[in-house]
């Protein structure tokens, strides 16, 4: 398999373009697999690369209802951060984070992820005080973090507003420096292309419509492209992940809301890091293309429909205007909708399930994009080995019924 | 945006309304009863049905009366709505 | 000198001058001017630079579909940018810029990016600048740098925005042909109807057509129609004004734009305002959008619509060429043709991909004698930074590939056309589908989710008399189905050109690999060429989000409008599949961009929540007291003399309270009363103490918890009567605790016989704390609080200077204290009264920081300080106030296998062991000569202070078994890596046995 790099592309522009090789190799499915991925978003693309890569297994396939990273892949405003309050959560996050930090080199597929800090603003006494405690604990975690105060936070962020008469006045943040943003699609991209070379079939446009079991056992799937064999199999749908245990006859802990973000036009550079504050409700980073992404919360309601009601925009807008007045001028091109899976304890579930070799990765709520690579890394040595490994173990289903949640609402690190 | 019908004034404007999730978790009558297990189910496990689905609203900046609606999570559409 | 402006027509008032700046060069046009039309009339050829190979473009269209003229307008703290020049309506005075090219816009140094096209193909980035991993950060920099159309400003918004509500029966977007006759309809049935469309002024394409409605020039038609239906009272008409997002039920958004076209703003309009409509049903007449065609440099400067070219000519009276090619697949450019033929041009040829036909236009074009060349295509344009000829070559209709005889011929300005696509945009966006037409060659609404309809060209209906006809058939069906009855029948005669046949063309091939070609654009905001989508496909990317994503097709701020159709039915050729098996792509909120400013409206800054005050607030305003923000209350933080620090304060206020007396504002607290026969059973399920066992009179502490068993709220309950209950909640709590209680019996107990109220605003909270408060009621005459008749705990209805007062003898100091309940509106008359009377023994308003160390020294928590939504009553030292006779909310979950565990982290003090540093709220504990990360960390700071009254400070801490650790020495680490070493005690520091309570 060829590799991409400036030369790649000097060669190939003198072949006219002809001789690239197969980025996404689409697969028509066989009778049988070791292990089968159901959901090829970046989650579930990283697993089956994981999987082929750390643990040899070498038959294996995504199936995926529509177009693979076409769900919140496509969707989320790209934050990528590991500064969690709680160390079960903030060790699986950084994981996640420290393979960010050498995925474009591993899967040879630019992800463009860009350290460019993330700054979690602080407005009252009591976000302070929290701020303190997250930070304080990431550092003993040896997670990069800092406090920052209003005085530095204007020094990095010129167009952010730090009036002490603001509504919500800033008061202080937590950074991380090695935080950032990536590219969404090129995630997918990324591990599709990494895991199809690793012998990994993709199968798109197979949407699995039964699971099949006996005695307690997975043995399969039935699909629009037929019945398809394994005995592991993984499901890693995020806001369908209901839907599918409903078709094993398990349930989960989880309600799907829709989850809406717009981009401005693109501008010039205007804002080098990534700004969030919870206690608005709005996050914001611009993209290299120079758009200003924004996240907003979710919609109250459970909604399937990759869409959201306009007053939640609006409200972000008004947090937007709190935090950067200065771009009231500036202009929204595009909004959008996704489902999140929000779990009581906005963690995610990495688990075994009441069914043997069914294996669930959801819940990811509001924060799945930036668990992408350690999500599929967890989730793969979960699969190969019928058990959790150490990162992901806190996080499994049982977790419901014995009570060991581990809430990171109640700490102000909570959403994206 | 969705518009709702409360059974005690009318069709209003999403805003007024809060969300309150799934309907007809009935509380256990003797929680002690329950294994661990049976308890989380109650507590947190939920139906999150795709299509149509029955969940509480709260008319929360009106009569402030709780009540029940049939939407369909999909398109959204509402089915119905009626009093506890 | 404007080269390009025609001696006379157009709609332009020539009498009126406007001066404006473009790039720096001063240059004049006229009022009705848009800011395109006024560069086009001073002949500015190049306004802009291609995304990626920063080729040099020319203004393309006429519309919101302008992929290359996208300028930064106006200046300073009005800056804007992206605004896309052929919607500018041109003011003077204007300062435009295209902030695209270095060094200049005509000489951009990046071209050679255009030299070298070829490795940046389709996604080229994402296999590139991978090594050394490194230097990711540094072709960032400079990617970044080259990407973005424009400046946001860098001072705030001088303008204000507005936000309306509206409702109507039928709303009508867009008043072209058949949004006019739709509104004429419906004007007529007494609906109540809104029209809006985003021109200055009604009229579509109407504005520069040549057709005739009843025997009247068509805009003459429209400008009757307009002032018909202005002076309609149940027709409101909306003039630039977009409908740019469609959402459930009916509600669409419109940003109507006031000062945008006037050079001074005036103070007292907003400059937009966003209307909020929800209207029974919609009329969608948001017309077609004309195609490009696909074929080498087809985006030099000089290539545009040819629709373009006839609205320039007959709008404006722009002639941005002499010497003129069109190029077309269907009959509509044939006008075109004829309007330049009209505008004095004799330099004209067609290219028409078809075979020879007699339509109506090849008729009309043989008599004006324009020459037109059949099965013929552009294959090339010469030229760089502008048109200077074509390359044309025969099409093999068979084939439908085109041979390599070229003819050359000299042109100055090439006109295309490739067809049409029906504005979807916001019928997509209401959840409508759409279906491939294969007689129509576009795609055309089918099954609305909503109550809509679509209308005219945006239904596929290009001839006017058919857009009319189907306008006023839908908007009659719409409006008999909402129930109403269409009296006066509207009949209309038309004479129309009806040029409306089509044959597809979606590329100009010679059966070659495009990569053989110079590009052939798409998309030409992105550089979106042919090559590129069968790139995309050659690597996978096959699927149309795919394509879309991978070769950036359709995500400019055009959105798509003008290269999407093409970009799908090349993608339809290169996997050989129907363009209906493509699929559609589903359009999102904004049809044109929308102002952040617009869609915020006026709830920003002070407006952005509110802010709650007490009713004593003036008093503490008066006193400078610097306020804490609590929920939305403002609560005075500490009330300093004249340039007191916090610290000294904090500490002249606690002693104050230990010593003599002090007084604070406690309103903020939340306040329920509760009452029905059940109201005790009620609280029972809610609380977890035994509220049967209150003797009437009596307070008790309480909490409740989450169904979870975590700690969710606490407060003082009051049993004032045998059913009738008052709580107090946490100030941030009051609003979640109220409808916790509701949901609850409304829901689960509906059968109880309770009711809720609150009275939080209606009752103000006085606390007197201090040995000396009783002292001060008693001075004032209040009855019931002497020692003897008044035990800690209960509460007694009193007087104080004749008004109600409710009196609770309760403590969240320690000390003698009195929480008084006073109607809001004599709270701060009681207040003065109560600091008059207190003055002998030097009454001290404390705040809240200073409430807080008193609370620590007695090692009381707060809820969301203390508590986190992990915490349970036995983790925080409150397992006595667990009933074991009664289930309450949460008890089943204090059993769970995880709360039960015997290291959970439990409340404790925490003392520094050198005395004298206050440890900093957060920091985390960890055992002394740990140094391995992860550092296991036991627990965490919650609340720490300087305690005046013991002359040390003291700290509150949950630690993870830390009941049974008292006496041991951990470190606190704080964010900032200060170590401190600590010593674990009981979280009780002062007064331990509450003695302090029974002062006389």
């Amino acid at each position: 398999m060829s590799k991409y790099s400036a030369l790649s592309l000097i060669r190939h522009a003198f072949s006219n373009n002809k001789n690239w090789q197969l980025a996404i190799k689409d697969a028509e499915p066989k009778k049988s697999y070791d292990a089968i991925i159901v959901g090829g978003g970046g989650h579930g693309l990283a697993s089956a690369y994981y999987l082929a890569k750390n643990h040899n297994l070498k038959n294996i396939a995504v199936v995926e209802k529509g177009w693979i990273g076409g769900g919140n892949t496509a969707r989320n405003t790209t934050i990528v951060r590991s500064n969690y309050l709680w160390t079960e959560a903030s060790l699986l996050y950084e994981k996640s984070l420290k393979l960010w930090e050498g995925l474009s080199q591993d899967l040879n597929f630019n992800v463009m992820f860009s350290q460019r800090g993330v700054y979690n603003l602080g407005h009252t006494l009591q976000d302070m005080r929290d701020i303190e405690r997250r930070v304080s604990a990431n550092k003993l975690n040896g997670i990069d973090a800092e406090v920052v105060d209003a005085k530095q936070i204007k020094k990095n962020i010129p167009s952010i507003n730090t009036s002490t008469s603001a509504r919500y006045p800033i008061l202080g943040a937590s950074l991380q420096r090695r935080a950032g943003v990536a590219r969404h699609d090129a995630v997918a991209w990324g591990y599709a292309r990494a895991a199809a070379q690793l012998g990994v079939d993709i199968i798109q446009q197979c949407e699995v419509t039964g699971i099949l079991k006996s005695n307690n056992q997975v043995y399969g799937l039935e699909t629009s492209k037929g019945r398809i064999e394994s005995n592991k199999i993984g499901l890693v749908v995020a806001g369908h992940a209901s839907v599918l245990a409903e078709k094993a006859d398990f349930r989960l802990p989880l309600e799907s809301h829709p989850l809406q973000a717009y981009v401005s036009e693109p501008l010039k550079p205007v804002l080098d890091t990534v700004v969030m504050s919870n206690a608005v409700h709005g996050y914001i980073s611009q993209s290299d293309k120079g758009e200003l992404v924004i996240g907003a919360g979710i919609d109250p309601y459970i909604g399937y429909g990759q869409k959201g009601s306009f007053c939640i925009i609006e409200h972000c807008m008004q947090a937007i205007m709190e935090l950067f007045p200065c771009f009231s001028r500036v202009r929204m091109l595009r909004q959008w909708g996704g489902i999140v899976d929000v779990s009581p304890d906005a963690c995610p579930i990495i688990s075994k399930t009441p069914i043997e070799g069914l294996y669930i990765n959801c819940g990811w709520g509001t924060g799945g994009f930036k668990a992408t690579p350690g999500s599929g890394w967890v989730f793969a040595h979960t699969l190969a080995n019928d058990e959790a490994h150490h990162l992901n173990a806190p996080f499994s289903l049982d977790r419901f019924s014995s009570g060991a949640l581990i809430d990171e609402h109640g700490a102000a690190a909570v959403a994206h | 945006m969705l518009i709702i019908k409360c059974p005690w004034c009318g069709d209003r404007d999403e805003t007024e309304f809060s969300y309150g999730g799934e309907a007809d978790i009935k509380r256990p009558v003797a929680p002690e009863a329950l294994s661990d297990e049976e308890w989380g189910d109650y507590l947190f496990m939920r139906k999150n049905t795709k299509g149509v689905f029955k969940e509480q609203w709260n008319h929360s900046a009106g009569c402030r009366r709780w009540f029940i609606v049939e939407r369909d999570t999909v398109n959204y559409d509402i089915k119905a709505t009626y009093k506890f | 000198m404007q080269k390009n402006r025609l001696k006379s027509g157009g709609h332009i008032q020539r009498d009126d001058i406007l001066n404006f700046t473009f790039n720096g060069k001063k240059l004049q046009a006229y009022k009705g001017d848009t800011l395109a039309s006024a560069l086009l009339a001073n002949d500015i050829k190049i306004v802009g630079r291609s995304f990626k190979y920063h080729r040099p473009r020319g203004i393309f269209s006429c519309g919101p579909e302008e992929p290359n003229a996208i300028l930064q307008v106006g200046s300073g703290s009005r800056t804007e940018a992206g605004l896309k020049a052929t919607q500018v309506e041109l003011y003077d005075g204007l300062i435009a810029s295209s902030e695209k090219g270095w060094p200049s816009l005509h000489f951009d140094v990046a071209i050679i990016n255009d030299w070298l096209s070829k490795m940046f193909g389709a996604g080229f980035y994402y296999k590139t600048f991978m090594y050394p991993a490194k230097f990711w950060k540094l072709y960032e920099y400079f990617l970044r740098k080259m990407a973005g159309f424009g400046y946001a400003p860098d001072e705030n918004d001088p303008d204000y925005y507005s936000h309306h509500n509206e409702h109507c029966d039928l709303l009508i977007v867009g008043a072209g042909p058949a949004g006019i006759m739709s509104a004429l309809v419906a004007s007529q049935s007494g609906a109540n109807v809104i029209i809006v469309d985003e021109k200055e002024k009604f009229g579509g394409k109407l504005l520069y057509s040549d057709e005739k409605i009843d025997n009247t020039v068509a805009i003459e038609w429209v400008e009757r129609a307009q002032a018909e239906l202005e002076k309609a009272p149940n027709v409101k008409c909306l003039k630039r004004s977009t409908a740019f997002g469609y959402y459930d039920y009916n509600f669409l958004t419109v940003c109507e734009r006031y000062t945008d076209h006037s050079p001074e703003t005036t103070v007292n309009s907003p400059r937009q305002k966003l209307w909020r409509i929800r209207t029974q049903s919609v009329v969608l007449a948001q017309g077609a959008f004309e195609r490009p065609l696909v074929f080498s440099n087809n985006d030099r400067p000089g290539v545009m619509l040819a629709s373009a070219v006839s609205e320039y000519i007959k709008r404006f009276a722009v002639l941005p060429g002499r010497n003129i090619a069109i190029f077309t697949n269907n009959d509509s450019a044939y006008q075109t043709a004829i309007d330049l033929k009209n505008a004095g041009v004799d330099s004209i040829i067609i290219i028409d991909s078809r075979p020879e036909n007699s339509s109506a236009a090849t008729i009309k074009t043989n008599e004006l004698n324009i020459e037109v060349k059949f099965c013929s295509v552009v294959t090339n344009v010469q030229g760089s930074n502008k048109v200077e000829g074509i390359e044309i070559a025969k099409l093999n209709s068979e084939t439908g590939l085109h041979d390599n005889e070229l003819i050359y011929r000299d042109c100055d300005l090439l006109a295309i056309s490739g067809g049409w696509s029906p504005a979807v945009h916001l019928h997509s966006q209401s959840g409508g589908r759409n279906a491939w037409s294969e007689k129509l060659h576009c795609f055309i609404p089918k099954n609305t989710h909503q109550k809509n309809t679509s209308v005219g060209s945006s239904n596929g209906f290009w001839g006017l008399k058919d857009c009319l006809e189907d306008a006023k058939k839908r908007t009659s069906e719409m409006l008999t189905d909402l129930g109403y009855e269409l009296s006066e029948k509207i009949s209309f005669d038309v004479e129309e050109n009806n040029y409306v046949s089509m044959s597809p063309l979606w590329r100009v091939n010679d059966g070659k690999d495009p990569e053989s070609h110079p590009k052939q654009f798409i998309d030409y905001q992105n550089d979106t060429s042919v090559s590129d989508i069968f790139q995309a496909v050659r690597e996978g990317y096959k699927n149309i989000e795919h394509v879309k994503r991978y070769t950036a097709l359709g995500f400019g701020t055009d959105q798509g409008k003008l290269g999407n159709i093409n970009g799908m039915a090349i993608l339809a050729e290169v996997l050989n599949k129907p363009i209906a098996d493509i699929g559609t792509t589903t359009f999102r909120p904004a049809y044109t961009p929308v102002s952040f400013g617009v869609c915020a409206g006026q709830e920003i800054g002070e407006f952005f929540d509110p802010i709650r005050k007490t009713a004593i607030h003036d008093f503490h305003e008066n006193q400078t007291s610097p306020f804490e923000l609590v929920g939305q209350w403002l609560r005075p933080w500490y009330f300093p003399t004249q340039n007191e620090t916090i610290e000294n304060a904090v500490k002249r206020e606690c002693l104050a309270v230990r010593n003599s007396l002090g007084i604070m504002d406690a309103s903020t607290l939340g306040k329920i009363d509760i009452q029905g026969k059940d109201a005790l059973n009620f609280l029972e399920r809610i609380y977890t103490h035994d509220v049967s066992k209150m003797a009437i009179g009596q307070c008790a502490y309480g909490i409740m918890l989450g169904e979870d068993g975590m700690i969710k709220d606490d407060g003082v309950m009051t049993r004032m009567a045998e059913n009738h209950f008052y709580l107090t909640t946490t100030t941030g709590g009051a609003a979640s605790v109220m409808s916790w209680l509701e949901q609850w019996h409304q829901t689960e107990w509906p059968d109880l016989d309770v009711y809720l109220t609150s009275l939080t605003e209606q009752l103000s909270t006085i606390v007197l704390a201090g040995p000396n408060s009783r002292k001060v009621l008693k001075k004032l005459m209040v009855t019931g609080i002497d020692k003897e008749s008044m035990k800690f705990m209960t509460f007694v209805k009193s007087k104080i200077d004749d008004i109600d007062v409710d009196i609770f003898r309760v403590s969240f100091s320690g000390e003698l204290a009195f929480e008084i309940n006073v109607d809001s509106n004599y709270a701060l008359h009681l207040w003065n009264i109560l600091i008059e009377a207190g003055k002998e023994y030097e009454i001290t308003p404390y705040g809240t920081e200073t409430m807080h160390v008193l609370r620590a020294e007695k090692g009381f928590i707060i809820v969301g300080q203390d508590t986190d939504g992990s915490i349970n009553p036995e983790d925080a030292g409150l397992g006595w106030m667990l009933s074991r006779k009664k289930d309450f909310i949460g008890k089943r979950s204090l059993l769970r296998e995880d709360s039960i565990r015997n290291d959970r982290k439990q409340l404790v003090g925490l003392l520094s062991l050198d005395g004298k540093t206050v440890i900093p709220e957060g920091a985390q504990i960890i055992r002394k000569g740990a140094h391995k990360k992860p550092i296991p960390m036991y627990g965490h700071v919650s609340s720490s202070y300087y305690s005046p009254v013991l002359g040390h400070p003291i700290a509150m801490a949950m630690i993870e078994s830390g009941r049974d650790r008292h006496g041991e020495e951990f470190l606190a680490v704080a964010s900032c890596g200060t170590e401190i070493e600590v010593k674990v005690v009981n979280p009780v520091f002062y007064d331990p046995s509450g003695e302090r309570q029974n002062v006389e």
